[in-house]
């Protein structure tokens, strides 16, 4: 067992080389704060890329930071919040959730690891997620050889967006060396309208309202009763809370904030809550906080059509027990098993049954995560284009193998479900 | 046809030609099979339209199935395949090959689904790009991006594009507004990518075909995101001496984090011509123009339109106009909307552009482009997405003049070079096509081309999608497959089997 430290592209390329001419399979890490996600791995040596760091070029007025992928997402943060700048897709922290502790450290993971799962946050709605920012990437294919795609601009359509396909990805196609980013002034104000006393019905018709106004509405979650003590420390009780985030320059956030409160002025009990407060309760839903409770009961992240996920969640209720929280206007949802058994099977059944979507177990036990794909598995044809793709970039199969589903060389298995075609 | 080099037809696909069209009657049937030198004619080339290729034979299918089956039916027989969606590629994605089934999706036109709550709208591929918002703008909504090509180019084009725009700075190109795809695989397989819901599961399949030009597989159905439209929008119209002074001022208003819906530059021999045909009021003593649009609620419109304002006249703005009506606003965009045809009254032809640069080299790039104008005695005309950094240099010729398209096209590649030398791109919004090719090395090396290709092996193992676009060299998928690789040098000796 040896764990390589390279702190340099040039050692990442030798060590790749190496580990294709022997055939000798790696664990990729960087701070390790997602290892939890996914099959576990048994390689026999590790990458370390927590050495390869350094941002290499931040033009603010640019927009654009380029950073070597082991770079700490913190570090990356805080510069560009001393320049009044951020990702706009705010990617979340599964710390809290996976066990770790939020930026403790910095360790919080790298900014490569943020491309590899294509983080994202509540504003996933509106901004897009680590993929619809990534600008360029340097990599080394598991064949050993460095390439490079895209560039430092926004515009750009020059080959393939093979940085796109790096996006989660989960270092089974290449080993990421460098990634450049674009990044976007912070908003000036933030306030968010909360609804309170919802049920999931009302709450993702009220949310629908506000997402199709002109309001500009940034983010739109729902914390059903037993959840909303759980975000910002409890402080703002338990009742259920549909949460508006409305961002942007002062006079505007005023204005739009009251075009909303008139359009659901009927819906419900109405609160503001502005900045820090505001700040707080995002930060928690993005990490999934209300899940965060140190144990290990399995936590699924669903994504669905906004309308559609509440019913599943409806239907799931009568066969499992589950505590369920919502993002993106309805379309995310948190869900934790509270007996323990994963249910990946009635689970991803019932999805299907409300207009498809997917599901990745996020937290569980190694062997469960062992036993049961972790990501959602896709139909055949799907599934095999994707194994032909992974073969083509590494076709000794020895990037994280077997971390996105069971079988050599197979990214994702086709998915054994009767009557699973798209 | 100037001297670029096609895929060598393949003799045994011309010889038995009439079979191929018979065939294609048989799973095509009716009036989806145009196979005479007179009809195909229409279909000979398409936006870059220097060149010109009939095709062995057009087919207009109507249903996935019947894709499916031409699809496989040709790549069982090595048949090439050259997609086309309304035929608006300004770099020839679509430019047919004698020896190429010319596969024209424009009978896929209708709007399959509109969902106001989770706000998508599901079209086949066919449809323009503009015919989404027709279908949306009764309840206030709209689609996003918007090539200027809009009210022609087909939505699945977009996606082979991932076609930009003037609004794409705030809100995103084709790939960021895209949910899904259906596409059908050279092997004729059909395969969905993502949903109505957002993210792909696996890898980012969508991703990948956005801006594929046609090479991976071919829409056969297009979900979008769609947007309420902003409440208000103004804009401001913005002289100076000089394209330092208005480039330094599209910096500080990003720099002051203002993110406008649209920012647009025009350099002098642009801004002359857009006036003298339109008459949109435009100042004629000034070396660089701007028009910089803010939308969403008045009051954040006004309040941004006096920043704007205070940051311009701190860069040397010469004129300032800002707009008090629609129609104010949307003379200030005529000049720029007509800037191509503008540019065609005052040369017989002229050859656009499409490189992106980061935008602050953009007084070096123009002061290039000057000398490179001087080197091969044609002019240029400057249009710009200032914003994003996305330059659309005209240049000027004259076909009827021997070695002119020719000399035109040298001075285009000069160009991008000189953008990929200053840290820019080949293409921001046409495409490679077969226009840029042959420039791909410019920006590539070997392995990263390679690597590309790999992609497309994954998608088309035999080649025959769309080939002779976008890479210089074909290199055949087994070629592709090999590992070179040996023991490197590494820097970690404590493996003990080193």
């Amino acid at each position: 067992m040896t764990t390589f430290s390279p702190s340099t592209s040039t050692e990442v390329l030798s060590t790749i080389q190496w580990a294709a001419a022997e055939e000798s399979p790696l664990e990729l890490l960087g701070h390790g704060s997602k290892r939890g996600i996914g099959r576990p791995l048994q390689t026999e040596h590790t990458l370390d890329l927590s050495k390869l760091t350094g941002v290499t070029l931040y033009e603010p007025a640019e927009l654009v930071l380029s950073a070597k992928a082991g770079t700490p997402l913190a570090e990356i943060e805080q510069l560009l919040a001393e320049n009044g700048q951020q990702f706009a897709f705010e990617p979340m922290d599964y710390g809290p959730l996976l066990g770790g502790e939020p930026g403790q450290g910095g360790k919080n993971g790298t900014i490569g690891g943020v491309l590899a799962s294509n983080l994202s946050g509540p504003r996933r709605l509106k901004a897009g997620a680590a993929r619809d920012h990534i600008l360029g990437v340097a990599a080394v294919s598991g064949r050993g050889e460095a390439f490079k795609s895209g560039g430092r601009v926004v515009k750009n359509v020059t080959g393939y967006d093979l940085s796109k396909l790096m996006a989660n990805s989960w270092g089974t196609l290449a080993v990421l060396t460098d990634v450049t980013f674009k990044v976007l002034p912070a908003a000036e104000t933030e306030v968010t309208l909360a609804i309170r006393g919802l049920l999931d019905e009302a709450a993702v018709a009220a949310m629908a309202l506000a997402l199709g106004s002109s309001a500009e509405v940034s983010s739109a979650a729902h914390l059903p009763e037993r959840i909303a003590a759980r975000v910002a420390g409890g402080k703002h009780g338990s009742d259920a809370a549909t949460l508006l985030r409305v961002e942007g320059f002062g006079p505007s956030v005023v204005y739009r904030i009251e075009a909303l409160k008139q359009l659901l002025g009927k819906a419900g009990p109405l609160e503001e809550i502005a900045g820090e407060a505001s700040n707080a309760i995002w930060r928690d839903i993005r990490d999934c906080r209300p899940f965060a409770d140190g144990g290990t009961r399995p936590v699924w992240r669903v994504s669905m059509a906004p309308s559609q996920a509440h019913h599943m969640v409806m239907a799931l209720r009568m066969q499992a027990a589950v505590d369920a929280f919502y993002d993106w206007q309805g379309g995310l949802v948190w869900l934790s098993m509270r007996e323990g058994d994963p249910e990946a099977d009635l689970l991803r059944g019932l999805i299907r049954k409300h207009g498809g979507g997917h599901a990745t177990l996020v937290r569980a036990s190694a062997p469960h995560r062992a036993a049961l794909p972790v990501f959602e598995p896709q139909p055949p044809h799907l599934a095999a284009l994707s194994a032909r793709l992974k073969a083509e970039f590494d076709p000794k199969n020895i990037l994280n193998p077997g971390r996105m589903a069971a079988g050599a060389g197979s990214a994702t298995l086709a998915r054994s479900t009767e009557g699973a075609a798209s | 046809m100037s001297g670029l080099a096609m895929p060598k037809p393949d003799a045994e696909t011309l010889r038995r030609r009439a079979e191929i069209v018979a065939d294609m009657r048989i799973i095509v049937p009716g009036e989806g099979v145009v196979d005479t030198a007179n009809e195909m004619r229409a279909f000979e080339s398409d936006g870059l339209t220097a060149y010109r290729q009939l095709p062995l034979v057009v087919v207009l299918p109507e249903t996935v199935a019947q894709v499916s089956r031409v699809l496989k039916y040709c790549n069982e027989r090595n048949i090439r395949v050259v997609p086309r969606g309304s035929g608006t590629s300004l770099s020839g994605g679509a430019l047919p090959l004698e020896d190429a089934v010319l596969l024209v999706m424009s009978r896929f036109n209708r709007i399959l689904q509109i969902d106001y709550p989770n706000r998508i709208v599901v079209a086949q591929p066919g449809v323009t790009n503009l015919g989404i918002t027709t279908a949306v703008e009764q309840e206030g909504f709209y689609y996003a991006p918007d090539p200027s090509s809009q009210i022609a180019c087909s939505i699945g084009g977009n996606v082979a594009e991932n076609s930009g725009g003037v609004h794409c700075l705030k809100y995103g190109l084709t790939a960021n507004n895209v949910l899904s795809i259906e596409m059908v695989l050279m092997n004729g397989e059909v395969v969905r990518l993502g949903g109505s819901h957002l993210d792909q599961e696996g890898y980012d399949l969508l991703g990948v075909m956005t801006g594929s030009e046609g090479l991976l597989g071919v829409v056969t159905e297009v979900t979008v995101r769609i947007l309420k439209k902003p409440e208000t929008a103004r804009a401001l119209l913005i002289g100076f001496p000089t394209s330092e002074q208005g480039g330094q001022c599209v910096a500080d208003i990003i720099g002051a984090g203002i993110i406008p819906g649209g920012m647009e530059m025009m350099d002098r021999p642009a801004i002359h011509a857009a006036e003298d045909f339109v008459h949109a009021g435009y100042p004629l003593d000034v070396e660089a123009l701007l028009i910089v649009e803010l939308d969403g609620p008045s009051v954040e419109v006004d309040h941004l339109i006096g920043l704007v304002e205070a940051i311009a006249y701190r860069n040397g703005s010469t004129t300032c106009r800002i707009s008090q009506s629609e129609q104010e606003r949307l003379s200030f965009w005529a000049g720029r909307k007509a800037a191509f045809p503008a540019v065609g009254r005052i040369s017989p032809d002229y050859y656009c552009m499409d490189g992106t640069i980061p935008r602050k080299e953009l007084p070096r790039v123009l002061a290039g482009m000057r000398d490179l104008s001087a080197k091969y005695g044609l002019g240029v005309a400057n249009v710009f997405h200032a914003g994003d950094g996305n330059l659309h240099p005209l240049i000027l010729y004259d076909a009827n003049v021997p070695g002119e398209l020719d000399k035109a096209e040298s001075f285009g590649a000069d160009i991008l070079r000189l953008c990929v030398e200053v840290g820019g791109v080949l293409t921001g919004e046409h495409g490679v096509g077969v226009e840029k090719r042959d420039l791909m090395p410019e920006m590539f090396n070997q392995i990263d081309l390679d690597q590309q290709m790999r992609v497309k092996c994954a998608f088309d193992p035999n080649h025959l999608l769309n080939p002779g676009k976008v890479f210089p060299q074909l290199r055949r998928c087994a070629e592709l497959g090999r590992m070179h690789v040996h023991r490197g040098q590494v820097a970690f000796p404590d493996i003990p089997r080193f």
